[in-house]
């Protein structure tokens, strides 16, 4: 398969972002309860839902690493997670900033879907120095794996339990768009897809970067460089 | 037009979602700085490996042409 190149997927993104907040700003309805804030929901799911799907992705990637023993599968898998820890510190902080103008606190203890994402958040936020402890390169590899199809699957239950649980107080959206009018549930899939852009451009950024340092790496211990 | 004004602010708690949009806006930037640094210092690098590729291949040239040199240079004493 091949991958469109940086600059497309730039471009594409850089395009489907400005797309996105037109829409956001200017056509997607003013909510009656909550009012312009309520325009935070735009970003605020988007981001988490793409965030909460990179985990998973990592999980995926890490499988097809101890399948194969491939190194260039872990290094996706690192990518992933690594890239969606960043998106999961940007949805913690845009949901206190929501949750301050709707509720009139920065966080709320007994809300179990932001709690269940803060301890996601945690729980990825071990993968780094665990990774990072070993330094055998085979066998971090193997360990972050194992971490990161652990956690992986632990994504989706604890997705599950959310769902699962009695408090309505939180909006749900992934049950579908259909309680969304026309308008906002557009809005919302195509800040999506930007959000989905987003992720995948930046991901091939560092995985280029990475890509590059290695090589760089291998060349000047064949030079005799290192 | 009229889209607009139903999409306007109303001029409540919109301090909010500017600041929301604004943290999502600077952690993009700051994240792509930290790339833009990390590519400043690989091309270092790679300027780096160049030079020293170029002056060892100076150096294994002065190396090859460094007997006939010593010869001559026998010769002459």
């Amino acid at each position: 398969m091949r991958l469109p190149s940086l600059r497309a997927l730039s471009i594409t993104t850089v395009l489907a972002f400005c797309i996105s907040l037109s829409l956001v700003f200017f056509y997607a309805p003013i909510e009656a309860e909550e009012g312009f804030v309520q325009k935070i929901f735009y970003l605020h799911v988007p981001l988490a839902i793409v965030s909460l799907c990179g985990f998973v992705l990592g999980g995926l990637l890490a499988i097809a690493h101890l399948r194969t023993r491939d190194s260039k599968w872990d290094l996706r898998s690192y990518v992933a997670i690594h890239m969606s820890l960043i998106f999961g510190l940007a949805v913690l902080i845009t949901g206190s900033i929501w949750a301050r103008a709707s509720w009139g606190h920065w966080w709320v203890w007994d809300e179990p879907t932001l709690v269940s994402f803060l301890i996601v958040f945690l729980l990825y936020a071990t993968y780094q120095p665990l990774r990072f402890a070993i330094e055998d390169p085979e066998r971090q590899a193997r360990y972050a794996s194992v971490f990161a199809i652990t956690a992986g699957a632990f994504v989706p239950l604890n997705f599950i339990a959310v769902r699962l649980s009695a408090s309505y107080v939180h909006p749900r959206v992934l049950g579908g768009t259909s309680s969304l009018p026309g308008s906002m549930a557009f809005t919302f899939l195509v800040s999506l897809a930007a959000m989905a852009l987003l992720y995948a451009t930046l991901c091939s950024y560092e995985l280029a970067a990475k890509r590059t340092r290695i090589l760089l790496k291998s060349r000047s211990r064949i030079l005799g460089f290192q | 037009m009229i889209f607009a004004t139903a999409t306007l602010p109303d001029g409540s708690n919109d301090g909010y979602l500017a600041a929301a949009y604004i943290v999502f806006f600077v952690l993009v930037l700051v994240y792509v700085a930290i790339m833009a640094w990390r590519l400043t210092r690989v091309e270092r690098r790679v300027r780096d490996l160049n030079l020293r590729e170029r002056e060892k291949e100076r150096e294994e040239r002065n190396l090859k042409d460094t007997p006939h040199i010593s010869r001559q240079a026998g010769d002459r004493v």
